[in-house]
């Protein structure tokens, strides 16, 4: 564990470097070839009225920050993130990564239980611990999921959530590096929920150092590979624009529900 | 008396047949006779056909135009994506061409594909040159929904994707078949084929085509104007849009997002046709304003964005993309599509190139084209009044017309799954 908070320290502060970096490094603004702008067929000036309301409310003060991670996201994914996914599905036999997707599935109830209770949801709460119990049990420490055919709901709720419903609003726009589209306050909600199970983790295990990568990578890889969403193949040139939106509606809707 | 019952009986019984063999509507059960429902919402999974899960669809991308540079803004579309799947030992081969800014495994082309694939058929699957990545990294001109243009594009693509697989599969015979644009776009494949002879194809099946692409991108411009107060107030609609899901969305709270999470929306809400219409014309306007921006980036040609701009990697598009989502496939033809063909063929009419973008065009070839049959729809949206009345006129009985069904809507549906495979099966 001193290894990885050692790393994760010195990641941080590469990251917080980085960050910085690229905050002050990308501009959003394109490039002008000559002296004046050419007046397009269809300007900006003419077709979009004044008092236009967006239906995209997001906030996005860091977007030259996040299209770069966007993009860096891109190639991780096509590099990294999806030859790994390809490596692991042609491996593992069928059974065994359906297996393990539902001890990983099943470990993160955790979360959902801890912040049902913080959210005051005694119905998810309730659902959620009986899921965690059944699985853990009969279905060998999460292996085999038989709460779903036993007909207990499953529901999902992260730290994010939480602050949301105490009526934490969701901050700027962020793309995490890795992880993808998420928000201020959704950030620090997956800490806090990845801190709080890996706390939970050492409580309940003994796991070495080299136990433990395993584990995040496994679980990585599990995560990645029950994502359809690929990077640049919407077919549209915003994009990044569409998931933005899309991303800060249907966190709202997580939100409210 | 007996001979009266005997004539009648024989009436009854030749008026059956020609019923059954004229329309496949004597016991077709597709369960949407509304055809903005059957757009939108498709077939029902309890309807569906029996199509297997996965194939062993490889994806894969190609570059087409060696010395062509892509826009920093689009590097990731350097590379022409598409996808195949093979048999393991002979078999007749299928490409299937998507439709309007459908992507080569978007999912209609799925259905074609697993399909297909199904009853024992090699498939590459292409996306719509009016799809993001053909137009960046497979158009000629990166100005798409030219037809003959289109066309060459396409043969060329596959062309290409042949010859990078021809040693690695053993092809009876070649087969091309696509749905909407694609559809148009495989009838003028097809007759381009006729002239390069590179696939000899040995049959054609267009899927919902329009008849003049004129008048469907027309119909279509004019669906989203059924957004409440128009287009001026698509935030409104969005927000209601989204305040119609979260409804079903909060009250589903075990339901993920998918595609039958669709339905149930359709199910709980019943939607009247003209909020539908506004759907399906927004679902247009994206892929219209995906098409025209990327096309304008492509070319510099400053229909929306100035041509004396140039976007990095990093640009965002701003206001931009407004502009684009409050233009249509209208506005692209009149202000950008037609000045740009009309400068190499001075002598081009706008009414001349509307009459070229149809089939009516290549009415003569398609009366005597033996290879090219037609699956479509009776209250297929995209179809002017009467222009369902020239796939009968002109194909005779190489056209089946289902009575109901909408735009798509039907695909995968079993009679018309089985329809599709028995047009090419061998």
């Amino acid at each position: 564990m001193i290894l990885n908070t050692a790393f994760l320290r010195s990641g941080l502060t590469a990251l917080a470097l980085s960050a910085f970096l690229l905050l002050s490094g990308c501009s959003t603004v394109p490039v002008q070839v000559g002296d004046t702008v050419e007046e397009p067929v269809f300007s900006a000036d003419r077709i979009v009225p004044e008092d236009f309301t967006r239906a995209d409310t997001s906030s996005d003060p860091w977007q030259g920050f996040n299209r770069t991670m966007y993009r860096f996201n891109y190639r991780f994914d096509k590099y990294v993130f999806l030859p790994a996914v390809s490596a692991y599905q042609a491996v593992l036999p069928g059974f065994a990564e359906q297996g393990l997707h539902n001890f990983f599935v099943n470990f993160r109830q955790i979360s959902t239980l801890m912040n049902s209770i913080l959210q005051g949801d005694g119905y998810k709460a309730l659902d959620t611990s009986s899921r965690l119990l059944v699985n853990t049990t009969i279905g060998i420490l999460g292996l085999f999921d038989w709460a779903t055919p036993m007909g207990i709901p499953y529901h999902e709720e992260d730290f994010g959530q939480t602050l949301g419903v105490w009526g934490v609003g969701s901050g700027p726009y962020l793309v995490l590096p890795i992880l993808g589209p998420s928000s201020v306050r959704d950030g620090v909600g997956l800490g806090v929920d990845w801190y709080v199970r890996n706390e939970v983790r050492d409580w309940a295990t003994d796991l070495e150092t080299w136990q433990e990568w395993t584990w995040t990578i496994l679980e990585a890889i599990d995560t990645r590979a029950n994502v359809s969403f690929r990077y640049y193949e919407t077919g549209s040139p915003f994009e990044y624009e569409w998931v933005r939106m899309l991303y800060t509606t249907k966190r709202q809707l997580d939100i409210e529900r | 008396m007996k001979t009266t019952i005997r004539l009648f009986r024989t009436l009854l019984a030749c008026s059956l047949a020609v019923l059954l063999s004229a329309s496949p509507a004597a016991a077709y059960d597709y369960p949407f006779d509304d055809p903005f429902v059957a757009t939108v919402v498709g077939t029902p999974e309890e309807y569906r056909a029996d199509l297997p899960d996965k194939i062993p669809l490889k994806k894969r991308s190609i570059k087409i135009f060696e010395d062509r540079v892509t826009p920093d803004y689009l590097f990731y579309d350097d590379k022409l994506r598409y996808s195949y799947a093979l048999q393991d030992g002979p078999a007749p081969l299928v490409f299937l061409i998507a439709g309007t800014g459908g992507s080569h495994d978007g999912g209609k082309n799925r259905i074609m594909a697993k399909a297909f694939y199904q009853a024992g058929f090699h498939i590459i699957a292409l996306s719509s040159p009016t799809y993001m990545n053909f137009v960046v990294a497979g158009s000629k001109t990166a100005v798409p929904g030219h037809v003959y243009k289109d066309a060459e594009d396409l043969y060329r693509v596959m062309e290409r994707i042949w010859t990078t697989l021809k040693d690695r599969v053993e092809v009876t015979n070649f087969y091309v078949t696509g749905y909407s644009l694609g559809g148009l776009n495989t009838a003028f494949v097809t007759l381009l084929d006729e002239e390069r002879q590179v696939f000899n194809f040995k049959k054609a099946l267009l899927i919902n085509p329009p008849v003049n692409l004129y008048n469907s991108i027309s119909l279509l411009d004019r669906m989203i104007e059924n957004i409440p107060g128009g287009v001026d107030n698509f935030d409104k609609f969005y927000n209601k849009l989204v305040s119609a899901f979260s409804e079903v969305y909060k009250k589903e709270d075990t339901v993920k997002l998918s595609e039958d999470f669709l339905y149930k929306v359709y199910d709980v809400l019943q939607p009247k046709d003209e909020e539908l219409a506004a759907l399906i014309g927004t679902s247009f306007r994206i892929s219209s304003a995906n098409m025209a921006f990327t096309s304008d980036l492509m070319t510099d040609f400053g229909f929306i964005k100035p041509a004396n701009i140039r976007y990095t990697e990093n640009t965002s598009p701003g206001d931009l993309n407004a502009v684009a989502h409050r233009l249509g496939f209208t506005d692209y033809f009149h202000a950008y599509f037609y000045p740009f063909y009309h400068t190499g063929e001075p002598s081009l009419s706008r009414s001349d190139i509307v009459a070229q973008m149809s089939l009516t065009a290549i009415e003569d070839y398609l009366r005597t084209a033996d290879k090219i049959e037609v699956m479509h729809n009776r209250n297929d949206l995209i179809l002017a009044t009467g222009e369902i009345d020239f796939f009968s006129r002109v194909f005779g009985d190489r056209a089946t017309i289902y009575p109901k069904g909408g735009h798509c809507g039907n695909m995968d549906y079993p009679d018309n799954v089985n329809h599709m495979i028995s047009v090419f099966k061998e």
